[in-house]
């Protein structure tokens, strides 16, 4: 009891700081969104552009075309030659990236607290004046293929989940890899790379975070100045995506050279559409937590430690993304066992649920690890930028975070069972299988076969 | 040292004030443990990290994997608290245990909210993990059979592969080069594993390091209450020397993957090494830094034939590795690798220009307070810091150190520490299908 008024008085203290939040935002006239969150602990700041734009709006033909133009923005602009971004952010002392997901793209620089007007001055330049070479294009598509055949062709366990995610969506985009897939990405072209920077790369398609040691105002004044100026313009039309729903059980094989087989076992599940209505998907959260949220979880506890079935086993449920979910459930079955056997133990492991649901010990832990995570988080301010930028570019807003955090600490045992016996169907389940080849025997793999550009 | 420098910050409004570096408290606890601390109220958390001279540069020969197995198995049973035990009780109040375990340090680490009842309770299993670890008959077996499969996984994986052999041609005998194989595993028993605990778990190799919300009285009481039963031994806590020479050679090993993976090195410098800053920098212009390097420039940014390609240097107590890796596919592998083996010749021949110079001190001085910017980051310098016995002034003094290098030292340094015609080269997922070991380097 002496643990629980501790934990409930972090809560305390979270809601104050919540209260306190310094998060301030402010929307451009060009529809420019600026979310600003201060953190004085360290002389730093990360500035983050995201854009509401990422390979679910893709389409067949041209699929990774939104990762590759991330590639591209790293290419030059009409006043900024090639090379010379990356340059000048390295010379400030600064770090950079970019990446591309499912819902968005994002850039980012961290930099010393000093530094914010360069990074804008870069960052809003190749908003609307990136220059599109054939000849940079031709190089840089081929590091997206080796990029490609490193991640995925290579790598087994990436190769049966880009297959999983094909087999189990049928109209929806989420069907298709991040990367795109090795034909798409040979036939590509600079004009479609151009045609994507072109209808989606706009300031009322995006949303700058800067997080740091920095203050809001300042960062408004600077960002008027650098993004201001760029005009808005209309976007693309966005279809609506529904999945039809699943008519039974999908099961597929993927062959690829390894030693241990490997069982993925994934659900459609919803997700957030309204932070304060919704329940299901904060069900689902708790219910991963309760299946694999620390190392006394239910799966790592009884299929790893006592009954010795899996060598790896793990859940994941993620509630925030523009489009639908899954909920994941994956292992690699221990030596003399087979994906089956782990089947049917991760199978009796979800009756159990639905029969008998959760303890309140569990939940409580789940709970509180949940609110130790929101102090944890705090240490890293490119962190809480990431966080407010994956919720404002996935349609709920950075406000939203402190009501999912106590629609999470109000979830009930009952809930939690109800969201198992809800979502953990056989008619919403694709079961992926890896079928281990040995090295020797491999059939060589079509990824790696060269082309002409 | 975030509160201070904020402070002069608001109270001063000067915009470029010289980052400050967090103030280090140093002592010795009564057990012979030396403690790094660092007070910091920012935060409502406390992060500890207890490193020991136990990484698997201390396996014995012909027995590699005991220390791993030791590692690993430490928060697996204590005294008074099964496996599930530990594991659910550190979740009930949100703390979390991790590990550090490389070929010269093992240690155990722990992140907590810093109120008195999660921070007491999470401590109390820390300091039961550390000081009363059980090794249970039951868990190791099944570890062991964990470890195994992991073992048999890697030898499928092309980066795995390729990461052993790198290490044998490069090590030879010498324990850095070790890699545990499945028989090597099968024979560990528990009594390999308490013998190595109690050899080289002792108070007197200890260094504790602490970040966050307590006081130093409280650091202090902390530090005792986490060594003070660590067993009494004091083994020598000296690896033995690594030939610094070798012959070099290249290894070819045919792998079904669709790209080749090249690793090129040779044995590089130790982390008291006098040529470390030259290196370090020198290194940043060859292949460490970033999207600006000239591998980076060469082989990616120039042709477009590999997503990641870098250099490093792996100081440790002994010299680890110098190396460099890349991803190509195959049918442009030989071309790849003549041409990385052309950067590096280059470098080496004729050293960096004063430009480049500048833009690499430019990026390291500047991002110095993107390295300290987190109480994970800190946590790991004190860690370092203690553990290879460095300067307490290491942090303040890294960028001077950093701005003294000349063109003239990056040169000489490169010259005298790095040779091209004597390192070892493996391709795993060669181009031409059959195997082939040549004894020379090229």
């Amino acid at each position: 009891m002496r643990l629980l008024s501790g934990v409930a008085g972090v809560l305390l203290m979270l809601a104050a700081w919540f209260a306190s939040a310094q998060v301030f935002e402010q929307t451009l006239p060009n529809g420019l969104k600026v979310v600003v969150k201060e953190d004085h602990r360290a002389p730093v700041l990360v500035q983050q552009i995201w854009y509401r734009t990422g390979s679910m709006d893709e389409r067949t033909g041209t699929t990774g075309v939104a990762h590759v133009l991330e590639h591209m923005m790293f290419k030059g602009t009409r006043s900024v030659p090639m090379g010379e971004f990356s340059k000048r952010i390295a010379a400030a002392g600064g770090r950079e990236n970019a990446f591309t997901s499912y819902d968005y793209t994002a850039y980012f620089q961290q930099l010393h607290r000093s530094r914010l007007a360069l990074a804008m001055q870069l960052e809003s330049d190749r908003m609307h004046n990136l220059r599109m070479s054939a000849t940079e294009f031709g190089k840089e598509v081929r590091v997206v293929m080796e990029e490609r055949r490193t991640r995925t062709d290579d790598e087994p366990h990436a190769l049966m989940y880009e297959k999983l995610m094909a087999a189990a969506y049928q109209e929806h985009p989420y069907q298709h890899p991040i990367i795109g897939w090795m034909n798409d990405l040979e036939a590509m072209t600079p004009a479609d790379a151009l045609e994507w920077y072109r209808s989606w790369y706009v300031p009322n398609n995006a949303v700058l975070v800067v997080a740091g040691d920095v203050r809001a105002d300042e960062v408004f004044r600077l960002a008027r100045r650098y993004y201001g100026k760029i005009p808005a313009r209309p976007l693309p039309l966005r279809k609506p995506f529904q999945e039809p729903p699943q008519a039974g059980i999908k099961r597929i094989v993927v062959k690829a050279p390894a030693q241990l087989p490997h069982l993925i076992m994934a659900y459609h599940a919803p997700t957030l559409r309204d932070a304060e209505q919704d329940s299901l998907p904060y069900a689902l959260e708790v219910l991963a937590g309760v299946l694999d949220g620390n190392e006394s979880a239910r799966l790592n506890k009884t299929l790893v430690r006592e009954q010795q079935i899996a060598s790896e086993i793990g859940a994941g449920y993620d509630n925030s993304a523009r489009g639908p979910g899954m909920f994941v459930l994956e292992g690699t079955p221990s030596e003399g066992k087979t994906v089956a056997d782990l089947e049917a133990a991760l199978r009796e492991q979800l009756a159990r649920l639905v029969r008998d649901g959760v303890s309140a010990d569990e939940l409580q832990r789940v709970k509180a690890q949940v609110t130790a995570h929101e102090v944890y988080k705090r240490d890293s301010v490119f962190y809480q930028a990431m966080q407010i930028g994956q919720l404002e570019t996935i349609g709920l807003g950075h406000r939203a975070l402190p009501v999912m955090l106590r629609k999470l600490q109000e979830v009930t045992a009952q809930q939690v069972q109800e969201a198992a016996r809800e979502i953990l169907k056989d008619d919403y389940l694709t079961v992926a299988v890896l079928d281990p080849q040995p090295l020797s025997a491999s059939p060589k793999r079509s990824g790696g076969v060269s082309h002409a550009h | 040292m975030r509160i201070s420098s904020f402070l002069f910050v608001s109270l001063f409004g000067l915009v470029n004030a010289v980052s400050a570096t967090p103030l280090i408290q140093h002592w010795q606890t009564a057990s012979g443990a030396r403690v790094y601390f660092v007070e910091d109220h920012g935060l409502p958390m406390l992060d500890v990290a207890v490193s020991f001279a136990a990484g698997s540069g201390f396996d014995e020969a012909g027995r590699p994997g005991v220390a791993g197995l030791t590692n690993g198995l430490l928060n697996l049973g204590a005294e008074g608290l099964t496996e599930d035990q530990v594991a659910s009780r550190l979740a009930d109040i949100g703390a979390q245990l991790g590990g550090h375990f490389d070929t010269d340090r093992s240690g155990v680490s722990l992140r907590t909210l810093s109120s008195v009842a999660e921070r007491d309770a999470a401590l109390d299993i820390l300091a039961r993990v550390l000081q009363q670890p059980l090794f249970p008959e039951a868990v190791l077996a099944r570890e062991k059979a964990r470890l195994i499969a992991a073992l048999k996984e890697a030898e499928t994986k092309p980066d795995s592969i390729a990461g052993k052999a790198f290490g044998k041609a490069v090590f030879g005998e010498h324990p850095y080069g070790w890699w545990s194989e499945v028989a090597d595993v099968e024979k560990i028993q528990r009594p390999d594993l308490l013998a190595f605990y109690r050899t080289h778990y002792g108070a007197r190799s200890a260094v504790v390091a602490l970040m966050g919300d307590i006081t130093r009285v409280q650091a202090e009481a902390i530090a005792q209450r986490l060594t003070a039963s660590l067993p009494p031994g004091g083994a020598d806590a000296r690896i033995p020397p690594v030939a610094v020479l070798i012959k070099g050679g290249e290894q070819r090993i045919a792998h079904p993957a669709s790209q080749s993976h090249i690793l090129i090195g040779a044995p590089g410098i130790a982390r008291n090494d006098a040529d470390y800053f030259p290196l370090y920098v020198g290194n940043y212009i060859l292949g460490g830094g970033g999207f600006v390097s000239r591998l980076m420039t060469e082989i990616r940014e120039q042709r477009g034939m590999a997503y990641s390609v870098y250099s490093y240097f792996m100081p440790m107590q002994q010299p680890g590795a110098f190396q460099i890796g890349l991803q190509t596919k195959k049918e442009q592998a030989d071309a790849a690798l003549q041409l990385t083996r052309a950067v590096l010749r280059d470098f080496v021949d004729k050293g960096v220009t004063e430009k480049e110079l500048q833009a690499a001190k430019d990026n390291i001085i500047g991002g110095f307070p993107l390295r300290i910017d987190s109480n994970r980051k800190i946590l790991e310098y004190l860690s370092v810091i203690g553990f290879y016995d460095l300067p307490l002034a290491y942090l303040d003094d890294f960028a001077a150190n950093v701005g003294k290098v000349t063109r003239k030292q990056i040169h000489d340094a490169f010259k005298r520490r790095v040779h091209p015609d004597a390192m070892v080269t493996v391709v795993v997922g060669a181009p031409q299908a059959q195997e082939k070991t040549t004894g020379s380097g090229k």
